[in-house]
């Protein structure tokens, strides 16, 4: 996978190959483009099945009830691209969100609390960066160790509900705007937490295509001896993409508690799973150095619509939710299966 | 297990080179941490009339059994290099399937106890026998199979019991959990026979070495005539198996199935009592002595924190604490500062614990 960032055969631009170049079939972009075709399969068919899928409205709700999970997937992105994994996001969602709220409440200064909800995720991926870069523990155990620490101590601070007072100002990060203005509800809106949702994604695409550092992250992924070897700041960037998943989970706890207003300390279980799956549908394949972060705000649409659907349809128990999600995850991952196979024959 | 030895003299000399050796001191610390709350912690009296043992001590030992379960399973599973984050999910399959056919069959007979236990058994084994395949012959990374299996055995048991927390009255069923003999509860008696005949059967024949081998270097493995295909397949149907057996355990005791409770994040408590017993989540080399005494610490830290009357919903953070005490104590790092120490004692060390 380090045909990233060494590409000496595209054809116009030989060090930065364009945006349509990355997009044109090829292996690589595969399970990418599957995602697409099935995102537009899921809303052609919801729209002749159940109807009013293809509306403002329905399509804003979707962009506001998953801003939180495009957040999350963006973060998993980067660390599932080199390689590793981190299942502490929905956990840091869970005790940052319940300071929150308990700070909000006592009377604290919103824009503190909304940095400090930010930096408790920091923190806990900088624990996480510490103890894979430093200790050599597996990604997968550090970042379930800092899950359980997470939850443990959400747990310490309450075990009920909190709510957030409604005229806190965190509230106003949910407020909605009207875009355009529709007949009847269908209303194109948009929430101040749907503009951090897509500000981040820019971001996050810049930093993976633009930037040394995304260089470096995609060729950790292809191979970290290489990319040691080669010198680049191996250690540096590790770290910094644990701290970056764990800021985005802070943050992604301020866009979910400034929409429910209520913060337990069973927020978030499971949704590190959601990510997951939202990145690996994207495209970004599992053993990293491939995958896009427009494929996983793909990948957290699919997952979100397909909500959408089964709700809709009424006659799929909401039970089975889950087995649809392993069932999709388990087609893509066998796509990647495929398109690795394929590679390695090539 | 392997090495039982004969003279109790020579096997403390073992036990006290073994990795697991830090376990049964924190296991000991945290009795003493009881025993000073209530100095009767300790006591275990004998009920009179059924000669029942009842104690805090009967009380772990009863409470450890399910871990016991998964944390052999996984046991296998890990010293293949792999991960089996199913068995919580197949936990929940398997109390669902058990308390959905009692309650259908609704006779409370001992025929549709054992028909419960051998149909949860046998649905146990297929998803165990679908994460192998996956595994071995698609050749799909393990975590990412058994995490699709986790989501996936979750969702099913919640549709075998339409979303319901289905409860079943059967006598038989119940007494797997809560029954005695000779004063022990049965629930023990059945995982100490599981875990001494699944040690007989890696220990006893080739299979263990065989499996040790697949996880210490698989193209090795495999170039010494080993196919890994088959053996494989028959870990994971092992786990998926002996968390059926975990969710019959941990159903039986209250007759009902919480879909969404049971056996939940039981995968971490496996993987945590594995790494306590000091196999290494690397694969290679695995002591399943260790991993039991490793569901013991668990069981005996839940009953602690409950016992010192913090929320057992907070339980996580010290088991997180334990991860990373265990995990650093394993590093190359830390373990060079202590080797600097003590450079001239040549302490027997476990393999190298990296990545």
């Amino acid at each position: 996978m380090t045909s990233v960032i060494e590409r000496p055969s595209a054809p116009q631009s030989p060090h930065t190959p364009s945006l349509v170049n990355r997009l044109k079939p090829n292996l690589e972009t595969l399970p990418t483009l599957a995602a697409i075709v099935i995102f537009v399969g899921m809303i052609i068919y919801g729209e002749i099945a159940y109807g009013r899928i293809l509306q403002f409205s329905t399509l804003s709700n979707l962009f506001i009830n998953n801003a939180y999970l495009i957040i999350l997937a963006v973060g998993l992105t980067f660390v599932i691209l080199t390689g590793g994994v981190d299942l502490s996001v929905g956990a840091i969602i869970a005790i940052s969100s319940l300071v929150g709220v308990m700070l909000a409440n006592a009377g604290w200064n919103p824009f503190v609390v909304i940095v400090l909800m930010i930096l408790i995720g920091s923190v806990f991926g900088a624990a996480s960066g510490i103890l894979i870069q430093y200790f050599n523990v597996q990604p997968f155990i550090a970042t379930l160790a800092m899950m359980f620490l997470a939850r443990g101590l959400a747990s310490m601070l309450s075990t009920t509900p909190e709510r957030l007072a409604d005229e806190s100002p965190i509230r106003a990060l949910s407020t909605e705007i009207k875009v355009i203005d529709g007949p009847k509800i269908n209303d194109l809106v948009t929430t101040p937490n749907v503009v951090i949702a897509a500000v981040v994604v820019i971001v996050a695409f810049y930093v993976l295509h633009k930037t040394r550092f995304g260089r470096t992250v995609y060729a950790i992924g292809g191979s970290e001896q290489s990319a040691t070897l080669m010198g680049l700041p191996v250690v540096r960037t590790k770290l910094a993409i644990y701290i970056i998943s764990g800021t985005l989970a802070g943050l992604a706890a301020v866009v979910y508690t400034s929409k429910l207003g209520i913060a337990q300390n069973i927020t978030g279980v499971g949704w590190e799973l959601d990510a997951i799956a939202a990145v690996i549908i994207g495209g970004t394949l599992l053993t990293g150095g491939a995958g896009f972060v427009l494929g996983s705000v793909i990948g957290a649409l699919v997952l979100g619509l397909m909500n959408v659907l089964i709700t809709r349809d009424g006659s799929i128990p909401p039970e089975a939710t889950t087995i649809i999600t392993g069932a999709i995850l388990l087609v893509f991952v066998l796509l990647q299966r495929l398109v690795v196979s394929r590679k390695r024959k090539t | 297990m392997s090495n039982t030895p004969s003279a109790a003299s020579s096997f403390v000399k073992t036990s006290i080179k073994q990795p697991y050796i830090w376990a049964i001191a924190a296991l000991v610390l945290l009795l003493i941490i009881n025993l000073i709350k209530d100095p009767t912690y300790l006591g275990i009296s004998v009920n009179g009339v059924t000669g029942d043992l009842s104690g805090n001590l009967i009380d772990i030992l009863r409470a450890s059994a399910p871990i016991m379960m998964i944390a052999v399973g996984m046991t296998l599973v890990i010293a293949t290099r792999g991960i089996d984050l199913s068995v919580g999910s197949v936990m929940a399959v398997s109390g669902a399937v058990s308390m959905e056919f009692m309650h259908d069959a609704g006779d409370g007979s001992l025929g549709s106890a054992l028909m419960a236990i051998a149909l949860a058994l046998g649905i146990s084994a297929f998803l165990g026998l679908i994460n192998g395949v996956l595994v071995s012959i698609v050749g799909l990374q393990p975590f990412i199979t058994t995490l699709i299996m986790m989501l996936a055995g979750r969702g099913l048991a919640k549709v075998i019991t339409s979303g319901q927390n289905t409860s079943a009255s059967n006598e038989f069923f119940r007494w797997i959990a809560n029954g005695t003999v000779l004063g022990f509860p049965v629930v023990f008696i059945i995982g100490a026979v599981i875990v001494a005949l699944v040690a007989l059967l890696v220990r006893r024949s080739a299979l263990g070495l065989m499996i040790e081998s697949i996880g210490i270097n698989p193209k090795a493995a495999r170039m010494a005539g080993i196919r890994p295909v088959g053996l494989l397949i028959f870990v994971y149907i092992l786990s998926g198996v002996l968390a059926g057996v975990a969710g019959i355990f941990s159903t039986a005791s209250v007759m009902t199935v919480e879909v969404a409770k049971t056996g939940f994040s039981s995968e971490m408590d496996a993987i945590l009592a594995v790494v306590i017993g000091g196999t290494s989540l690397a694969g290679g080399k695995f002591s399943l002595t260790g991993s039991v005494i490793g569901a013991l610490l668990i069981a005996t830290l839940d009953k602690t924190i409950v016992f010192l009357a913090i929320p057992s919903s907070a339980t996580p953070a010290f088991k997180a604490i334990v991860i990373v005490a265990i995990c650093l104590l394993q590093s190359q790092r830390v373990r060079a500062l202590f080797s600097q120490r003590r450079a001239r004692t040549s302490t027997p060390r476990k393999e190298a614990v990296s990545a």
